[in-house]
């Protein structure tokens, strides 16, 4: 009873003509269709209301591979968590980006979502996810934000603003963040380019309704992850309220480069605690060059929370994070590669 | 009746209608199949508190396929108000303009497809006049009130107060649960088919005949005219006891129409709706002498319920009679919050009650340095200590011995922290769980026929806990003869009352039901056969004559087989119609449930014995020592029930409940707004329960106990008694993994930093 246009196309020169095609000045942008597992669940609840959907699951052939050499690791925008979860030089030269995916959803949805579509998940702020509250920033610019002074556990402490405190949901793109990934893109125009997937999403500030730095009609084709020696002594931690299937409350990604006890390098993440995929380049660096024990680890993760923010009910976050932060940092510390 | 004639009940059967179930064939209420219905959306309010000035309702009318719009402006005098089970009154819909809640219904848009109805619903603008609403215990606004004896009694045994003030070892402590939704995954349909002036109701629903009943009242209308009808029930848990204010509506609206209606709300509607678990509060304060014997109980509860009704569940009826204690005194206060009104759900005293009563008797355990199953043990009577009245069974002790050795207790060192795994500290925590034994008044109508095949027709409710079954098995062990030769009639407001389906009562006063028709028949055929000059029964003891195999048999191995037997009172089928009233209850117990009105026998209200079913249950926790989860790899209870009808049925319901005593404890909250008195995670993502992974192992003991009582077939009934224990069990584990004693509900991640 919403009606909108609904596109498969052929390609990839094709579903970003149809994505020109269908994008008009007042209306919102028409959205790629991959799994549709986020997509599909904010239209039904009346959060999004695309005017077209262009369906790209036939690009999955361009774009869809997984690929691993000397220079590190390429990811197809359109492989399934599942692949990407399962595939073996994920599970022994990157295991945080495998862990990251086994621990998100289920199954049933991990063989449906694909790696761009879940970097592109949308925060699971329940003021945001139900169009019956008034007050949301990012759903009604300018309206306000009701989780300020509302149900906000599960909600940012890193990366806020006074318009939005959501928290970015997913887990594999911080992952993506903290190993310094580029993300290929194409354009409608004709061109295609490369970002650093820090430079993806952006922090709320005064927009939150504007989450990443997509240019209208653009593409996510792939993901680049650069080997580096801190890959293989990598892991993703992640604190929730249950065993399975739940969101993360607070969650670390840790790749470590160690020589003897001390850290060379360190690639450091945050989940469920920040504003948008988390690299905490304040961890890293209060790390390298020093001893990894209980209290550089400590050390590291006060550095990592310094800026944090809360809001009452998400008061325990920052401790959260930093015990979360420390404890990864300790057991990626004792792993065997 | 005969003894030694039970050799169906007890022994393991399959769902009769498991079958059904599993090929789709069996058709829930949303199911059935009714010509040309049109469909309903619902418009909720989405302030708390305040009035409607006015809808505008042209955008939403002119959705291509919108038929009506009902609001109280168009249909308001209509109906009356639905009568809640308990509490008096509640809080009103279409009736006027004013806005009690969150969520609460406040038009129905009805179309020719349920998207057209969605549409058009989500087109309803509304002005409202809002006002500033209170939305919990402290909000400001909210008002409290001592609740007065009425449908709860208060106890005052000895003098709680000095006793307490001179006890050696004390407790006195405060506690907190919160707010939590059934979310059964049938949603709370309805469809509504006028002919004439006849209506039929398709709804899932535990009592038929209250909804009926009740609905005959809203509607100005004999109850002999509306048909309730609800053969499957996907889950219900006390969500779908009381008739809701949807019902109405959805009838009106198909009246105007003129074409049946058909209702799938929404699952977040499912929260603003119906019933729920209330938020509750509790003030305990246990004194005891130093060998561990109780001395004082004081327990004062609070609970949140909506501005006019008085609801509340007084779960202090149970506390008070667990332990042997010679002074008591309790308490329950009543706050008032612009909210929804809340109602049954599973164990509803005893889940929030018996939470700080078991956590409490943890910390009476610790003070003395005690065991905590020795403390029970101690404190272990077997008559009631608030009335003086014997229990009909009790075996509490048992429950703890068994489910004590299955789990391993006696290598517990009850020092906190005193258990490790690498970084998780390991911890084991038990609990008491209570519920009384209630029973209800039935009635049932058997027919049996000369092939050897019986039907029962009862207006029972299979909930999803295998009422099907039970009674086929009853009816089938009684009449002797195979249970795939016994059909079940259930779930219509056309066959014979029985009452509601809850509180632990269904199997007990169905069964009870069953046995009596079943033994009417066998008194007839026996006597036509011991009066005649011609059979092989001829002459005998007509009392001691069992119906077995599909044969009438004595006691020294003469026979008769069934077709000759029944030949001799019957040409045709022998149909017997029996009703049972439970001891205590007045005859008119059975015509207040045709006429849609709860009665129940009470364990805890009985003149002749105190009956309860007694559990006990171990809980094994893991708690990360950096960053506070909280697993639970294994739990054990034990229960004794008295007679089990059914083992496999009876083993899931109690799994079932432990499983969602797990999650009560660490998981589910339904989260409120302070400042719009709104639900928050109101869906299945955000509103947690646990998952496969979250229970690994539970298992569950059925310890036998026979009760001779209780009721004649010895049932004491456990659909409640899983989860009573499980929120302490888990928090008491808690306690002994980290030295932390958590006492409000549930226990997250943040308690533990």
């Amino acid at each position: 009873m919403r009606p909108f246009d609904y596109e498969p196309a052929g390609g990839t020169e094709a579903a970003l003509a149809a994505s020109a095609r269908h994008a008009a000045p007042d209306a919102p942008p028409p959205q790629y269709l991959a799994g549709g597992t986020n997509l599909l669940d904010l239209m039904k609840i009346g959060v999004m209301h695309p005017p077209a959907l262009i369906n790209i699951g036939a690009l999955r052939g361009a774009h869809g591979g997984i690929e691993a050499d000397a220079s590190g690791l390429r990811l197809g925008a359109l492989a399934h968590m599942a692949e990407a979860a399962e595939h073996p030089a994920i599970l022994s030269d990157y295991p945080a980006i495998a862990q990251s995916l086994q621990q998100a959803a289920n199954q049933q949805l991990r063989n449906m979502a694909t790696l761009a579509g879940n970097v592109l998940q949308r925060t699971r702020c329940n003021y945001f996810r139900d169009p019956s509250w008034d007050a949301c920033n990012k759903r009604r610019p300018g309206s306000g934000c009701a989780a300020k002074e509302g149900v906000n556990r599960l909600l940012a402490v890193l990366g806020v603003s006074e318009a939005c405190i959501a928290s970015y949901p997913g887990d594999f793109a911080n992952v993506l963040a903290a190993f310094g990934a580029e993300v290929g893109l194409a354009s409608p125009e004709g061109g295609s380019r490369r970002i650093p997937f820090e430079d993806l999403h952006r922090l709320p500030g005064d927009t939150p309704q504007i989450e990443t730095n997509l240019r209208p009609g653009e593409l996510i084709t792939d993901f680049h992850v650069p080997a580096g020696p801190w890959t293989g002594r990598s892991l993703y931690l992640k604190v929730r309220d249950r065993a399975s299937f739940a969101f993360a409350v607070a969650s670390a990604v840790v790749a470590l480069d160690l020589a003897g006890g001390t850290v060379r390098e360190a690639r450091i993440g945050l989940g469920g605690l920040a504003a948008k995929p988390w690299r905490s380049h304040e961890a890293e660096a209060a790390l390298r060059g020093r001893r990894l024990d209980e209290s550089t680890a400590q050390e590291a993760a006060e550095a990592a929370f310094a800026g944090a923010v809360t809001h009452g009910e998400n008061d325990f976050k920052p401790e959260l994070g930093r015990r979360t932060l420390v404890r990864a940092l300790l057991e990626a510390a004792e792993m065997e590669v | 009746m005969p003894d030694g004639t039970q050799t169906m009940i007890g022994q393991p059967a399959l769902r009769i209608d498991g079958r059904a179930k599993l090929t789709g064939r069996a058709r829930y209420a949303s199911d059935e199949v009714v010509p040309n219905p049109a469909h309903a959306f619902l418009v909720t309010s989405s302030i708390a508190r305040g009035r409607i000035r006015g809808f505008h309702l042209d955008q939403a009318r002119a959705v291509p396929g919108v038929l009506d719009i009902l609001t109280h402006e168009n249909v308001g005098g209509e109906a009356e108000k639905p009568k809640p089970m308990a509490g008096g009154d509640t809080t009103s819909t279409l009736e006027s303009d004013r806005v009690w809640h969150d969520g609460q219904i406040i038009a129905v848009v009805v179309a020719d497809s349920f998207e057209a109805a969605r549409e058009a619903a989500h087109k309803v603008r509304v002005d409202y006049e809002a006002e500033r609403p209170s939305a919990t215990f402290g909000s400001p606004g909210a008002e409290e009130e001592v609740r007065k004896a009425g449908e709860h009694k208060d106890y005052h045994v000895g003098d709680a107060e000095a006793a307490f003030a001179a006890a050696p070892f004390k407790v006195d402590a405060r506690y907190g649960t919160p707010t939590q939704h059934h979310n059964p995954i049938e949603l709370f349909t309805t469809t509504c088919v006028w002919n004439g002036s006849k209506l039929t109701v398709y709804e899932p629903s535990q009592f038929v005949y209250g909804l009926r009943g009740n609905l005959a009242q809203q509607l100005h209308i004999e109850p002999g005219d509306i048909h309730v009808i609800s053969r499957y029930v996907g889950g219900a848990f006390g969500s779908r006891g009381g008739i809701t204010a949807r019902t109405a509506w959805i009838a009106i609206a198909a009246r105007r129409l003129g074409r049946p209606v058909r209702l799938v709300p929404t699952r977040d509607q499912g929260f603003t709706i119906v019933t729920y678990r209330a938020e509750t509060r509790h003030h305990i304060q246990l004194g005891a002498t130093s060998d561990g014997r109780l001395t004082a109980l004081r327990h004062e509860g609070w609970e949140v319920t909506s501005r006019p009704s008085q609801y509340n569940v007084s779960g202090t009826e149970t506390t008070a009679r667990v332990y042997a204690c010679p002074n008591i005194l309790t308490k329950v206060n009543i706050v008032h919050a612009d909210r929804n009104t809340p109602g049954f759900m599973r164990a509803p005293p005893e889940t929030p009650y018996m939470f700080p009563l078991e956590v409490a008797m943890d910390e009476l355990a610790v003070a003395l340095g005690m065991d905590p199953v020795e403390l029970r043990r101690v404190n272990d009577t077997m008559r009631d200590p608030a009335t003086g009245l014997e229990y009909s069974s009790r075996s509490l002790m048992e429950c703890y011995d068994q489910a004590g050795a299955r789990f391993g207790w006696k290598s517990r060192d009850p020092a906190p922290r005193s258990m490790r795994d690498g970084d998780w500290l390991v911890g084991w925590g038990c609990a008491s769980a209570a519920y009384p034994a209630n029973i209800g008044p039935a009635a049932v109508r058997v027919t049996l026929t000369p092939e050897g095949r019986a039907r029962v027709q009862i207006a029972a409710h299979d909930i999803g806990t295998g009422a099907y079954t039970v009674l086929a098995i009853t009816a089938a062990e009684r009449l002797g003869l195979p249970i795939e030769h016994v059909t079940v009639e259930l779930g219509g407001s056309e066959l014979p009352a029985a009452g509601l389906a809850a509180g632990s009562s269904h199997t007990a006063g169905i069964c009870n039901a069953v046995a009596k028709a079943c033994e009417e028949i066998r008194q007839k055929l026996a006597l036509a056969a011991v009066v005649t000059n011609d059979g092989a029964l001829s002459g005998q003891d007509a009392s001691a004559l069992v119906l077995r195999e599909g044969a009438l048999r004595s006691p020294a191995g003469a026979k008769e087989d069934l077709r000759a037997a029944l030949s001799r009172v019957t040409g045709g089928v022998l149909e017997v119609y029996a009703e049972n009233i439970p001891q205590g209850l007045p005859r008119e117990s059975i015509g207040k449930a045709y006429a849609g009105q709860m009665s129940m026998s009470r364990g805890h209200s009985r003149q002749d014995a105190t009956t309860y079913t007694f559990g006990a249950q171990f809980v094994e926790v893991r708690v990360h020592s950096r960053t506070g989860e909280v697993r639970v790899p294994r739990a054990v209870g034990a229960f004794a029930a008295g007679t089990i009808v059914n083992p496999l049925t009876a083993h899931s319901q109690c799994i079932g409940g432990m499983i969602w005593g797990i999650g009560a404890a660490l998981h589910e909250a339904t989260e409120i707004d302070p400042n719009a008195a709104r639900y928050v995670n109101d869906n299945l993502s955000e509103y947690l329960i646990p998952v496969n992974a979250d229970v690994p192992q539970v298992e569950a003991i059925l310890v036998p106990e026979r009760d001779d009582r209780v009721n004649p077939l010895g049932i004491k009934g456990l659909g409640e008694i899983g989860i009573v224990g499980m929120n302490a069990a888990v928090c008491n584990a808690v306690w002994h993994a980290t030295g932390r004693r958590i006492r409000e509900l549930p226990i997250r991640i943040e308690d533990l930093l």
